[in-house]
């Protein structure tokens, strides 16, 4: 929470409908995404209730589970989930580009899309890892066989949970978390995890207002939860004596009843993000997110082992740093994407913004072995300046160029320019900002850093196991109980 | 009759379970809340009376879950469980003395059973047990006994004791829903500090219950169950911290209204006839500190959430934080367009509201 997002929230509560805390959009969003709803029987361990599921807005796919504590039932459910996930992702394994070769690296092709699936909230991720996890072990022959499908989904499951955890990737995404990024309500946090209650925010129905739409969102006759737990009432009156009775008709039109509120949602969600236009780093994520398809569909392919149950410790550390990384090259990206976000950095004195006031775009430095161009700006600050001389700025106009702070006087900061001017001694047109230019500096970059070094797995210290052995899994996860 | 009891009214008091009271902890400041447990009123009725019921159902498929795999462990004489046990807490091959506390009738004989048995055992009587199957343990809430059934106390060899939890949320690779798990550690803190109220008062060592309690769930998607140790010393704290401040609630309920009673004047039918309003007047002589956490742990929130309104701190505590503790949203709102002059305290955050308002407007026109 930021100082400018709780702004927002007041905003919102006083003129009674959700407040736009972005100006563009940051996550990407499919042409045709996988919309999945998932339900999940109260009590269990994830077992599957029912799901809706499908790319098209009018054309959900009802799955049920007869009698949810039917283990076959379960991977009966399974394998039918399985055939419409995997033919979807199965329909991006067609046309690729070729990558070119890096400094370390072949060329290598890329699939020129990818799979998005959609799940209404952080529980529906869950639903998803879980779910993974308990089907991608399995066998598809012996004594505890199951459908071929199953163990392939579970795969596939577990690979789209795992990417979620990756900061800006868009591979599976929680409508409440994508919708919660750029718009603030007038509730708390707490209470935008109800997708009804947060959509009625952002676009309540003519005639009311977003807290009132907020409000009747709460009511579980009218807006059934969005998942994976059902409502204790709903399980009580209606989905028990369903499922006492046998009765197929009874229970399916009863789950389509909790599941089809949710599934429009959805989709009014997904309108609702289309309308904002992508920033220009979406895409970049997005390619990063097709290069993990690629090479997880090319392991698959391969016949590779289901992922371990625990990562080992140097995956475990190596993982966690990658992530770090990743959220800050990510949050970078968004505030130089984003003038709305960059102005948080301009609250808290990491960037301002102001209009230049004198440029001498071929000012040459001689004092070293070589001449080199380095243009000086001044900039008329118009938010105070916290940042003094030693500070190194970068404005998102020409984010190759790095300002040094030469002097601050007043409003006034002098900037000595380096880099993004090629590699000649006169400046090419429209390379240094000039006279009358409005930009905004910020210390963020979003500039490369280097990994840290961790041993490879071979070389694991003790103190963290030694090296681990690769995980193979066994015949007990295979017939691991699904009860 | 005490000031406690006028503001319950005529009806019997409300009685208190290890959740209730774990609840007490989730909201330490609210006196509203304090005032009415240790008066034993009944919240969920009073919420639903003044039309703002409460939404804490269970489902049916849970609970049968649940007792199912309680039953589970505790067939033929707890074997499952000893088993467990064996392992976590080198119990004693063989010496399973079982006292299935639960065949006593009579509250009151079950606690004097249950406390003659659980001294002989701290006394080292072998013949005393090791399995204490349900015993009924009692502790003071707020100036009242209440009645505490923990699942099972493990006596371990050389004599420490062990509150046994049983819960049947799952344990996948090791891990658990966290929010589950400070549940359940909070309410067998309950047990472990009533248990070790039961030994002092006994005249014994309080520190033979050990402050790690055992939380049994079943392993990944299986019935099997597993165990692990879960530390409770902050939770106790929290909890005894908690439980002193509800002994000292006179000195809130003195400054009440003598004549505020919160009796629903409940009629031959069984429904209340209190006039609403009377009742909303009478809550909000009581303090709040609502916060959205309520919503989770408290019969009143929507309530309370409907009266916080306007107030910064219903949209969270960082929210609040963020606007540097200003506490109402349309003051909040005045000082960012700079309606109102900031008082001499709020200088700092009127400033840096006034600097977001600017950045906001401009961004997005
Ligand atoms: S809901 Fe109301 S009474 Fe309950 S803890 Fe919160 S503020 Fe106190």
């Amino acid at each position: 929470m930021s100082a400018l997002t709780a702004l927002a929230r007041v905003s919102a509560v006083s003129s009674g409908v959700a407040q736009p805390i972005a100006t563009v959009r940051h996550v990407h969003l499919s042409s045709r995404p996988l919309v999945f709803v998932p339900l999940a029987l109260a009590g269990e361990a994830n077992a599957p209730l029912a799901a809706l599921v499908g790319s098209s807005p009018d054309a959900p796919q009802l799955l049920f589970v007869p009698q949810p504590r039917n283990r076959d039932q379960r991977f009966e459910f399974a394998a039918k989930l399985a055939a419409i996930l995997l033919s979807y992702v199965d329909s991006f394994c067609g046309e690729t580009e070729t990558v070119p070769a890096g400094r370390n690296t072949e060329p290598r092709e890329r699939y020129v899309d990818a799979p998005q699936i959609l799940v209404p909230n952080g529980g529906g991720v869950g639903f998803v890892r879980l779910f993974g996890r308990s089907t991608r072990f399995r066998r598809t022959e012996g004594e505890y066989a199951v459908d071929a499908s199953v163990p392939l989904l579970g795969r596939w499951l577990t690979f789209f949970a795992e990417r979620s955890e990756y900061p800006g990737s868009s591979l599976l995404v929680s409508m409440t978390g994508a919708l919660s990024m750029h718009w603030a309500t007038g509730q708390s946090a707490v209470e935008d995890a109800n997708l009804a209650a947060l959509v009625g925010w952002i676009d309540p129905p003519s005639g009311m207002s977003g807290a009132e739409a907020a409000l009747e969102a709460e009511d579980p006759l009218t807006w059934p939860p969005a998942g994976p737990a059902t409502d204790p009432t709903f399980d009580n009156e209606v989905l028990a004596p369903a499922i006492e009775a046998g009765s197929l008709s009874m229970l399916e039109s009863a789950l389509r009843s909790q599941l089809m509120p949710t599934w429009e949602l959805m989709w009014r969600g997904v309108s609702l993000l289309r309308g904002l236009p992508p920033g220009a780093r979406v895409e970049q994520r997005w390619t990063a997110d097709r290069d993990a398809f690629t090479g997880f569909a090319s392991y698959v392919a391969e016949g590779g082992y289901p992922q371990a149950k625990r990562d080992v410790a140097v995956a475990a550390a190596q993982r966690l740093a990658r992530l770090e990384r990743a959220q800050a090259l990510y949050d970078a990206q968004r505030a130089y994407d984003d003038p709305l976000l960059l102005a948080e950095y301009r609250l808290s004195g990491e960037a301002f913004a102001g209009t230049v006031i004198a440029s001498s775009p071929d000012r040459i430095d001689d004092s070293g072995k070589r001449r080199v161009l380095r243009p000086h700006v001044t900039v008329r600050s118009e938010d105070p300046v916290l940042l003094g001389p030693g500070a190194s700025v970068v404005s998102p106009a020409r984010p190759s160029q790095t300002g040094s702070f030469v002097s601050v006087s007043g409003p006034d900061v002098v900037l000595e320019l380096s880099g993004g001017m090629g590699r000649g001694l006169t400046t090419p047109p429209g390379s240094v900002p000039e006279v009358g230019e409005r930009l905004t500096y910020t210390t963020l970059t979003e500039s490369y850093q280097a990994p840290a070094a961790f041993p490879s797995r071979e070389e694991t210290p003790w103190t963290h196991g030694g090296p681990p052995v690769e995980y193979v899994p066994d015949d007990e996860d295979a017939a691991e109980d699904w009860s | 009759m005490t000031n406690l009891e006028c503001l319950r009214g005529a009806a019997a008091p409300k009685s208190h379970n290890a959740r209730t009271i774990a609840a007490l902890t989730t909201n330490p400041g609210c006196s509203r809340r304090a005032v009415m447990d240790a008066a034993g009123i009944d919240k969920e009725r009073l919420a639903s009376h003044v039309g703002f019921p409460a939404r804490f159902g269970q489902s049916q498929f849970a609970i049968t879950r649940g007792n199912v795999f309680e039953a589970q462990l505790k067939a033929n004489g707890c074997a499952e469980l000893l088993r467990l046990l064996r392992e976590v807490l080198a119990l004693p091959i063989g010496a399973a003395a079982y006292d299935d506390l639960e065949s006593v009738n009579q509250l009151d004989a079950r606690a004097d059973r249950s406390r003659e048995l659980l001294t002989r055992a701290a006394d080292g009587d072998e013949d005393a047990g090791t399995l204490f199957d349900h015993p009924l343990l009692r502790l003071e809430v707020g100036g009242r006994w209440v009645y505490l059934e923990p699942d099972l106390i493990a006596l371990q060899f050389g004599g420490k004791f062990y509150v046994v939890e049983i819960k049947s949320f799952a344990v996948i690779d090791g891990k658990a829903d966290g929010t589950k798990v400070s549940a359940a550690a909070t309410q067998s803190a309950v047990y472990v500090l009533a248990m070790r109220r039961l030994l002092a008062e006994a005249g014994y060592d309080p520190g033979l219950v050990s402050h790690d309690v055992v939380l049994v769930c079943p392993e990944n998607f299986s019935n099997r169950p597993v165990a692990t140790l879960v530390d409770v010393r902050k939770k106790l704290s929290v909890l005894e911290r908690q439980l002193a401040r509800m002994g000292r609630i006179d000195a809130i309920v003195d400054g009440l209204s003598p004549s505020l009673t919160f009796d629903l004047q409940v009629d031959d039918a069984g429904v209340p006839q209190r006039p609403v309003a009377e009742l909303v007047d009478g809550m909000g002589q009581i303090d709040a500190r609502y916060s959205p956490e309520c919503l989770a742990n408290c019969e009143l929130a929507f309530f309370c959430r409907h009266e916080a309104r306007g107030s910064t701190a219903a949209l969270g505590k960082s929210v609040r934080e963020e606007l540097g503790g200003v506490s109402s949203v349309s003051h909040a709102l005045s000082l960012a367009s700079g309606a109102v002059p900031p008082a001499e305290d709020e200088i700092e955050a009127a400033e840096m509201l006034r600097f977001a308002a600017k950045l906001r407007s401009e961004c997005l026109s």
